[in-house]
């Protein structure tokens, strides 16, 4: 385990087949571009299952013979079956949660960043690297296989609440597709554990000279957190995951309740709890959300710094308020569960400890402001989209705070007030930083520019998109309409909200056609975008002064010595308006303390 | 003393500034990162090692809070262990004590008291694996089956889920005993080449320097180093059998 293969030396790489080079490469940038290109297409994927989602929820019980004629099994005679609907719900949050988001910004831009922002050449564990992503494919394969077999995909909802994902005869989706979840899931799990292993090595042990933790990118920081909070939240899924998987298939009781009947059959299990199911699930599913959020966290508060070109603000702030979210994030997960029958008294902590969450959130927030307060700001793509990831991560955070607290939570329990909070404030949030941090580092990851106008367009349509597509969805909640719900024509107090269902769906199809332009820009400029010099955006961090895209082993013969912290932007009295954090300490008396963070008071 | 040798690479050096007051670093380098290149360190791989263990942690800390909230169910009925269990501990805990005399001969230079201890370590532990398939068997045939009851349920998944996580431990004996018998002895001399790192294996049998590398303070790397790899594997392994007599005393109890 604790062992891995003699890490390839820069010399003979030249000589590796294209194999080892490119397939099962065990470089971490290459790991890291394989995780972020595959995250990306089960992103389409994902979206498309929304788009279907949304197709009935604006058309309810409406024909399409096209989608008929593609789909004969999910959409018999152009009507979306029940089954296929659940399935399709079930799995757009099982992929874009566990498929796209975790694997995109942990196993994509973790991969990619933590050896070239601390100055190491590659991850502590190489081997383990290359293990960790090509165990994600096959769970692709397992994942998506599922829709091929009888009954379908699981539709039990990406949470897997038993009893409907303990029993197979309990529902179509309750079958094998089940089963093919929690495996899917379950070799996941083992890929991220790899990862967050290698991360959590990587950052405490091959940080180049005169990197101290102080001194650490925020990105690094978030990315290094995160690896600890996976590590210590997944292995519960998996406990759980092996125990459900024993309930459906060996018979055993650990969550199916005694006295159940399915239809008119009574169910042959005794004493289980599928509350057990619910805390395991979320004492992982709370922690979840923050391992999504995290890393957004750091790369945008290195983006904003960098195009406000202002130190960040209130550095040791930031890192401790990232601290204080991971060790809260593990002591909240009730607050999913205050409908599912509580002491009231435990509910109340659990409000307690939700609402005390939003203040290191709060201090991250308005540290941000702070740092564009009276900035050079340049609007750049990355730019826009790490101040749009602002806008949505205050609306959604806003949004948590009110589902915090019990009463009010019983009202909007599983309603679409719920699907907009979390789609504003983990999702959307999430992917904006994403792409935020794909405008700003693709030139190092391959050593070209993205167009910048085509990336204002998609900004533009995206951001207005998403606030088209999940605003209302709060109002829907208001109005009592359910989350996963198959036929809201059916009830009466919905029926007003047909036009707005409409208006959502039309404008998720907007969202989904914008992305085309982002696709469009990638993949053109992957082969005919303008070649990137080393150091684009006049960034201070590590990763700049390798060559764009970085050899194997990152830099040449000598590794990068710090000398100052990360966030040194326009110094007062330099020639250029940032200083590496390679640039030796010729700077004004009482500039380089970096390790105190960015506030100015206290210098020596 | 394994904690600490984990920990001390891990401390942050004190100096925060370049030149500051605790001390000051050469010039032009400042203080904070190691800077370790090529394969991962000793010290490193046994971090690793630590990360991965809480990993394991956190997987048994989860089944056993289903085990305590499932135990308060009404239809807990609890299973007779099989008393085959004790001889299993007693074989696992051999198991770790050998392996511990393994390391003391690799200490004093015997690489071939090292491979014979290390070749019984493994024995014992197949052996313990054996049992535990054993005493499945007796409960199978005394009718308790995996879907008999809770306890039955549970003793089936942790012995399974341990087991699973032994063999990952024999497989690591086994590499470390592969790797150990390719330490040949350097030519001409009777000692053993302990490689720490190109350059420095001299062939002889140089005592201090044997013990360095082995406590993992050389700055070779643990591919290179045998001892340092045994080190790891032991603490994985010790980990495991400590493992195995929490899962046997919260199932017993």
């Amino acid at each position: 385990m604790a062992h891995a293969l003699p890490h390839l030396d820069a010399r003979t790489v030249g000589e590796l087949s294209f194999w080892r080079r490119y397939i099962f490469s065990q470089d971490h940038k290459v790991i890291g571009i394989q995780y972020a290109l595959t995250s990306m297409a089960m992103a389409v994927l994902g979206g498309v299952l929304a788009l279907f989602i949304r197709l009935q929820l604006g058309w309810p019980g409406r024909s399409w013979p096209l989608l008929g004629r593609l789909f004969p099994g999910g959409m018999p005679e152009g009507q979306m079956s029940q089954a296929f609907y659940l399935a399709a719900v079930t799995m757009h949050g099982t992929i874009m949660i566990f498929f796209v988001l975790t694997t995109l910004l942990t196993g994509g831009f973790g991969n990619f960043l933590i050896p070239l922002m601390i100055g190491a050449r590659d991850m502590a564990f190489p081997f383990l690297n290359m293990l960790s992503y090509w165990l994600y494919p096959p769970a692709i394969v397992i994942l998506l296989a599922s829709f091929f077999v009888s009954g379908g995909a699981a539709g039990g909802g990406w949470t897997a609440y038993p009893p409907l994902s303990a029993l197979p005869q309990a529902a179509p989706g309750s079958g094998l597709g089940q089963t093919l979840w929690l495996v899917a899931l379950a070799v996941l799990i083992v890929a991220f554990l790899f990862g967050s292993l290698n991360y959590i090595t990587t950052v405490l042990q091959l940080r180049t000279r005169g990197m101290s933790m102080l001194r650490l990118p925020l990105t690094v920081w978030a990315l290094f957190v995160t690896a600890i909070l996976s590590l210590l939240a997944f292995p519960v899924l998996l406990a759980a995951a092996i125990m459900l998987l024993f309930d459906r298939l060996g018979g055993t009781s650990f969550f199916v309740p005694a006295g159940l009947l399915v239809g008119t059959t009574p169910v042959d299990h005794a004493g289980g709890d599928p509350l057990l199911w619910q805390h395991l699930f979320w004492f992982l599913g709370h922690p979840e959300v923050y391992v999504l959020i995290l890393p957004p966290m750091g790369m945008v508060s290195d983006i904003l710094a960098n195009n406000a070109r202002k130190p960040i603000f209130g550095y040791r702030f930031m890192v401790g308020s990232m601290v204080a979210i991971a060790f809260l994030s593990f002591l909240v997960w009730g607050h999913h569960m205050y409908t599912s029958g509580m002491h009231p008294l435990l509910g109340t902590a659990f409000m307690t400890t939700t609402l005390v969450i939003a203040v290191p959130s709060a201090i991250k927030t308005f540290n941000w402001l702070a740092t564009l307060w009276r900035g050079k700001i340049r609007f750049t793509s990355a730019m826009l989209f790490a101040l749009g990831f602002l806008s949505l991560f205050v609306t959604g955070g806003l949004t948590g705070i009110v589902l915090a607290q019990p009463p009010v939570d019983i009202y909007f329990h599983d309603t679409f007030f719920v699907v907009a909070h979390f789609h504003f404030v983990m999702a959307s949030a999430a992917i904006f930083a994403a792409f935020a941090g794909t405008y700003y580092w693709f030139p190092k990851m391959f050593g070209r520019m993205l167009d910048e106008r085509l990336g204002r367009w998609h900004f533009w349509l995206t951001f207005a998109g998403i606030y088209a597509t999940f605003f209302p969805m709060h109002y829907a909640g208001f109005m009592g309409m359910m989350r996963r719900i198959y036929s809201p024509q059916l009830y009466a107090h919905l029926q007003g909200l047909a036009p707005l269902n409409v208006f959502v769906s039309l404008a998720a199809f907007v969202l989904f056609a914008a992305q085309s332009i982002f696709l469009y820009n990638f993949f053109r400029s992957l082969f005919r975008g303008p070649r990137a010099e080393r150091n684009p955006w006049g960034a201070t961090t590590l990763e700049w002064t390798a060559p764009s895209p970085p050899p194997h082993g990152n830099w040449g013969p000598a590794l990068p010595v710090v000398q100052r912290w990360a966030y040194e932007y326009s110094p007062p009295n330099a020639a250029q308006d940032f200083l590496p954090q390679t640039a030796p300490a010729a700077v004004p008396v009482g500039r380089e303390p970096g390790a105190l963070g960015g506030d100015g008071e206290r210098r020596r | 003393m394994v904690a600490q040798r984990m920990l001390a690479p891990v401390e942050i050096p004190a100096e925060r500034r370049p030149g500051g007051r605790n001390g000051s670093p050469p010039p032009g380098e400042g203080g904070g990162g190691w800077g370790q290149e090529g394969a991962p360190s000793a010290a490193t791989a046994r971090l690793g090692v630590w990360v991965f263990l809480a990993a394991v942690s956190m997987l048994f800390i989860a089944f056993t809070v289903s085990y305590a909230a499932r135990r308060a169910a009404p239809d807990w009925t609890p299973v007779a262990l099989p008393p085959l269990l004790w001889a299993n501990s007693g074989l696992l805990l051999a198991s770790s004590v050998v392996l511990e005399g393994a390391r003391r001969h690799w200490r004093c230079g015997d690489a071939g008291g090292t491979r014979a201890w290390l070749g019984l370590t493994v024995l014992l532990g197949a052996a313990f694996l054996l049992g535990q398939v054993a005493a499945w068997r007796e409960l199978v045939a005394e009718g308790v089956f995996l879907a008999s009851g809770p306890h039955s349920a549970f003793f089936y998944l942790l012995t399974a889920v341990h087991g699973v996580h032994l063999l990952g431990g024999l497989g690591g004996l086994g590499y470390a005993l592969r790797r150990l018998a390719r330490a040949r002895p350097a030519e001409g001399t009777t000692g053993l080449m302990f490689a720490a790192g190109p350059g420095k294996a001299t062939g002889t049998l140089d005592a201090t320097r044997i013990r360095e590398a082995t406590v993992g303070e050389a700055t070779g790397a643990a591919g290179a180093d045998p001892g340092a790899l045994l080190g790891n594997v032991a603490v994985y392994w010790h980990f495991l059998t400590a493992l195995w007599l929490y899962v046997f005393f919260i199932l017993w109890s």
